[in-house]
């Protein structure tokens, strides 16, 4: 793969492509590419999990610390999502310090789980007003192919989903090889899933390969999840120069609650 | 319906004091609040870009800087930037961009500055405000003024401009904040930006109260443009 931008000539055929409805892989303008989840990248995480979402491959894992809880928050533990955009996954990534795509992505994954209510943070209180947990959940692209968000979201919900706690000793100290067996205090009816939608022209698409992103003018992200038998919007991020006029938005909204119930689906497959 | 802590209507904002102006050494600026939430913007240029390899032949580019002074909020902001601050920069830029035409100004850049004062919630909307001013004021060609206003949810009422004691709402279905930038005089939407829980279709309910509500921007930043011009024209 060549670490140029995407020509003219391709970018035009695209739009119109979209136009006419058609994909250079067949999926229709909406279709996710099929996705799989797998467990295990590493032992010494207290959670893992793969995806691959067509070509596109994220690697997420779940740490956990102790430590203070913040002082605007004393009954709560804490949530910290990081991550890097490794020159491993694409000629497009280089290393040094953090550019803006890579300072996004953790903090889009973070923003969907966090508003979500799928983390119970009252329950990671261990002392109160002295220590809580924080989970550290680090995602890391192996392969970019495109709508890195999306699937590093799903990666985050099957890798806090896998993790299991740490036994901790009555100082307060974790024993990283002891497993407590016990798993995060997660609620099991939310899982949020991110759509990010991509505008190319007059058209808008889901879940591009790298070239569709590359031909895309903006892109809006939504962390969607199930809330008290509701479907809520918990986070939202339009990016790009391009605007949205509030047409798209409407559109947007209209296909939400169908993309989310058929990712949902087969997201549970893969859902310890 | 939820009440809203300071007793304001669900559509109603906090007041607005725009001013153009506020930084004599700037070719473009502007203070612009949201109750207690103060922001001021400063630009310069059209100007030559450094480094070189930056620069963009065929137009010029807009480059946007938003920070929290460190003593803004209650707990010391650590001065530079933060991730929080590198994102907002970048929405910041988006948001504007699509109101400016730099194709004039090959090679060159427009630097935006911004700053908040006095933190209350909404400070990267203030800043749209005051920035969207500034540009103005700087004599950049523009196609339009940028409107931007934080709108959202307290438990099931959706109201306008969040202040920091809506934004930490815990009760029935929390908060919700939700940031837009537009056009002034245009259905186009340059900055979306959300976090809580809202239904779908009350986005589309949400985008609609931007639009009403951005009118009240709109002629406070004309009125402030205004202002400075004819105060210019007597000196």
């Amino acid at each position: 793969m060549s670490s140029m931008d995407v020509s003219n000539i391709t970018r035009e055929n695209l739009k119109k492509m979209f136009l006419e409805k058609k994909r250079f892989d067949g999926r229709d303008l909406l279709d996710f590419r099929d996705f799989e989840v797998e467990y295990g990248v590493s032992n010494k995480a207290e959670g893992s999990a793969r995806v691959r979402l067509g070509k596109t491959e994220v690697i997420v894992g779940v740490k956990l610390q102790t430590g203070a809880p913040y002082p605007d928050s004393l009954d709560k533990g804490n949530l910290m999502v990081s991550g890097d955009l490794l020159p491993l996954a694409s000629p497009r990534f280089e290393s040094g310090p953090p550019g803006f795509n890579s300072i996004e992505l953790p903090r889009m994954v973070d923003r969907a789980i966090r508003e979500s209510g799928m983390i119970q943070f009252d329950k990671l209180v261990i002392k109160e007003k002295e220590l809580v947990w924080t989970i550290m959940i680090d995602v890391y692209p192996i392969n970019d192919d495109g709508n890195l968000i999306d699937a590093a979201s799903i990666g985050a919900i099957a890798a806090l989903r896998d993790t299991i706690m740490p036994e901790i000793d009555k100082d307060g100290k974790i024993d990283y090889k002891k497993k407590s067996g016990k798993k995060l205090p997660l609620v099991d009816e939310i899982s949020p899933i991110s759509f990010s939608f991509f505008k190319v022209g007059d058209s808008i698409i889901l879940d591009p390969t790298r070239e569709e992103e590359e031909a895309s003018e903006t892109r809006i992200t939504f962390g969607v999840s199930n809330w008290n038998g509701q479907l809520m919007c918990n986070s939202c991020q339009k990016k790009g120069e391009a605007i949205l006029t509030s047409k798209d938005i409407e559109n947007i909204m209209k296909v939400l609650p169908e993309k989310f119930e058929d990712i949902s689906k087969k997201l549970k497959r893969y859902i310890k | 319906m939820t009440a809203r802590p300071d007793g304001r209507k669900p559509h109603e904002l906090r007041k607005i004091t725009a001013k153009v102006g506020v930084v004599p050494n700037a070719d473009g600026s502007a203070l612009f609040t949201f109750g207690d939430t103060v922001a001021i913007a400063a630009v310069y240029g059209p100007r030559q870009l450094h480094p070189q390899h930056m620069q963009n032949p065929e137009k010029g580019i807009l480059r946007c800087n938003y920070d929290l002074l460190s003593f803004s909020v209650y707990d010391r902001k650590r001065p530079g930037p933060s991730r929080r601050s590198q994102e907002i920069s970048k929405v910041t830029e988006w948001a504007l961009e699509p109101a400016v035409d730099l194709s004039a100004f090959p090679n060159q850049v427009v630097d935006v500055q911004i700053y908040i004062l006095q933190a209350d919630a909404g400070t990267r909307t203030a800043g749209i405000n005051a920035a969207s001013m500034a540009l103005a004021h700087a004599g950049i060609p523009m196609r339009d003024l940028v409107c931007s206003v934080a709108l959202g949810k307290i438990d099931k009422t959706l109201i306008a401009d969040l202040d920091k004691t809506e934004e930490d709402f815990k009760e029935g279905e929390g908060a919700t904040d939700f940031a837009i930038a537009k056009l002034a005089n245009q259905d186009e939407f340059s900055l979306l930006q959300m976090d809580g829980k809202i239904q779908p279709n009350l986005v589309n309910e949400i985008i609609k109260l931007g639009t009403e509500v951005s009118k009240e921007i709109l002629e406070a930043q004309k009125n402030a443009l205004k202002k400075i011009v004819n105060q210019e024209e007597t000196k």
